[in-house]
């Protein structure tokens, strides 16, 4: 953990999101709309709570991120990317031939990845390993993954959440992008999860529900659940904005996997500059 | 004593192979796991959760999970063997283990029993027809069967000491001793059971000893047959294939649909290195059904009297 101020958070998360952004448009594809739900907590991890070492990526003693939802890689590259994992110019290189940054994470080209992810549904179950690896080595490492609202449509989030609890696994931290959307539109229409607080309480999960763009409430969690060793996984739920930070993105579906053009991407830096209202 | 010798009424299943080996592995790397998926007892890991409970997860019926949780161990330089059946290992597990374990070549591995049409009784849905292709068009990963007790566990203990996905495929039926214990075996290597100059007979799996015995008949009238147990289909032994091209006259037997398995690997290479004619003998490219395991080899002419007949017109 480093200590580093809710304010000096702050600021992180508006150049992870200009990062994010910057990416997305030099691409002129990529995903922006989760990338910025999911940017205040990827803030907080990366820059306070994750122990990692961007010289030393595989570090076997690191805390291990699985971004169950791979298609919002462009803020976990702006993360790497502004920690230093890579040099920051890769950043325009994103969705290139030969680049680092792969369209959806890949664990083989892009140092301080864990695991590939991009197929939905998949990563969770993977973290789950992660940490029974930490448990059974004694190792006191964490295990954190971000996974989407509609990515709980799929069953083996399911399978991948009961075992964290069979297996006690107070070391790993399960955080919900609660953006209530998904690329066809409003989950409650696509597929209703209903209370997804409720549904992994119920699978015997450690529970909270809060405002995933309020930095002073994530801070706060984190700090709660840091050295809870009860035996009982984590689950954040974080209520969020797809979208969050540029007017014409918020909550708007359309905007799941589409670029902004120079027009567009002018005024979501100069909006994102001034941080979150 | 030559193979074409042994006593073939001696059986054993080969996923008893896969359940005792495991465990000696397990006992001599501390790494090496298993996950089951509830039917331990079915797959012969009770030992391994006996002897190492720690080096053990027990998912429950829950595959997809299994592969996922497997890639996950593995980034920490675990070896986890999925052990599943073989209609599981390879479809309902498909998707994961090209994402999770192929693409970022994680060192997984997937061992399954109840292979081709080996839980004979169960029906069609659970006889594995199709497993072995599916999962060798899959980059990074090998795909194994071996065709006795004793080949079983060579190759089960090479699997874990390879890196990289490996899916390994055992019976649940018992089938002939046909090896020795010491006998050794390499992944990616064609273990040349006979050498001979009218025809080649490349067979794996359950089917080998069916090869052995025709074999016998052949060669009792007067046709000298090179026999191959291709155990590893991918990475195919290339060249055991194209030193049965000078032969130029080749039968391949499979418990396995005659798409995408042994059969058209071994295709592949003819077409792409010379002259020959294969004839492939396997699963008609149809589904199974409850009935003894003879009866289905049967009604897809998996038999010793088809290899025989099929020889015969070969050399004609």
């Amino acid at each position: 953990m480093n200590n580093i101020s809710v304010q000096k958070l702050k600021e992180k998360a508006i150049e992870m999101r200009q990062t994010a952004i910057t990416m997305i448009h030099k691409a002129q594809s990529g995903h922006p709309g989760g990338s910025l739900s999911a940017a205040d907590i990827m803030t907080a991890l990366y820059f306070k709570e994750m122990k990692v070492d961007p010289e030393n990526p595989n570090w076997e003693d690191r805390d291990r991120f699985v971004l169950s939802k791979g298609h919002v890689c462009p803020i976990q590259y702006a993360a790497l990317a502004l920690k230093g994992f890579v040099p920051y110019e890769t950043i325009y290189t994103l969705r290139e031939y030969g680049s680092p940054f792969q369209g959806h994470p890949d664990m083989k080209k892009c140092p301080g990845i864990d695991i590939s992810t991009g197929s939905l549904g998949q990563g969770l179950s993977c973290g789950v390993g992660m940490a029974i690896a930490g448990k059974r080595d004694g190792k006191d490492y964490r295990v954190f993954s971000l996974i989407g609202d509609g990515e709980c449509q799929e069953g083996q989030i399911w399978e991948a959440a009961q075992t964290a609890v069979k297996y006690q696994l107070d070391n790993l931290a399960v955080f919900v992008d609660n953006n209530r959307l998904q690329i066809d539109g409003f989950c409650d229409e696509i597929m209703p999860l209903q209370d997804l607080e409720n549904k992994f309480a119920a699978f015997g999960f450690e529970t909270k529900r809060i405002d995933g763009h309020s930095m002073e409430q994530i801070v706060e969690t984190l700090d709660e659940i840091r050295d809870v060793k009860n035996g009982r996984p984590k689950c954040i739920v974080l209520d969020t904005v797809k979208g969050k930070g540029v007017s014409y993105m918020e909550d708007i579906a359309d905007w799941h996997g589409v670029a902004p053009n120079n027009e567009e991407y002018q005024q979501a830096m100069a909006e994102l500059a001034g941080g979150l209202k | 004593m030559s193979i074409l010798e042994k006593d073939l009424t001696v059986k054993k299943a080969t996923r008893q192979g896969f359940g005792d080996e495991i465990v000696e592995i397990g006992k001599e790397n501390k790494d090496v796991y298993v996950i089951d998926v509830d039917i331990a007892k079915s797959c012969k890991t009770t030992d391994f959760i006996k002897e190492l409970p720690n080096q053990h997860i027990n998912v429950g019926i829950a595959e997809q999970n299994a592969a996922g949780l497997a890639a996950g161990l593995a980034t920490t330089g675990k070896i986890p063997f999925v052990s599943t059946y073989a209609v599981f290992g390879s479809l309902r597990m498909a998707e994961q283990i090209r994402q999770e374990i192929c693409y970022p070549n994680l060192n997984v591995k997937i061992a399954c029993s109840h292979g081709g049409l080996t839980p004979a009784n169960d029906g069609g849905s659970h006889q594995a027809i199709e497993d072995m292709g599916v999962l060798r068009s899959i980059p990074n990963m090998t795909v194994i069967m071996g065709a006795d007790y004793y080949s079983t566990r060579k190759l089960v203990r090479q699997a874990a000491e390879i890196y990289g996905p490996v899916y390994l495929r055992f019976t649940r039926d018992t089938v002939p001793m046909i090896y020795g214990e010491d006998e050794e075996f390499t992944i990616g290597k064609a273990k040349k059971i006979k050498d001979g100059k009218d025809l080649a007979i490349i067979a794996n799996g359950d089917t080998v000893h069916l090869a052995i015995q025709a074999t016998k008949q052949l060669e009792n009238e007067g046709i000298s047959v090179k026999l191959l147990d291709m155990h590893t289909i991918k990475p195919i032994d290339r060249e055991a294939v194209v030193e049965c091209l000078g032969i130029g006259k080749i039968i391949t037997v499979e418990d396995h649909n005659i798409l995408n398995g042994l059969g058209s690997a071994v295709c592949e290479v003819v077409a792409e290195e010379g002259n020959g004619i294969v004839r492939r003998i396997g699963v008609q490219d149809q589904f199974g059904q409850s009935a003894p395991y003879e009866k289905l080899l049967e009604l897809n002419g998996i038999t010793v009297e088809n290899i025989v007949s099929t020889a015969k017109n070969l050399v004609k």
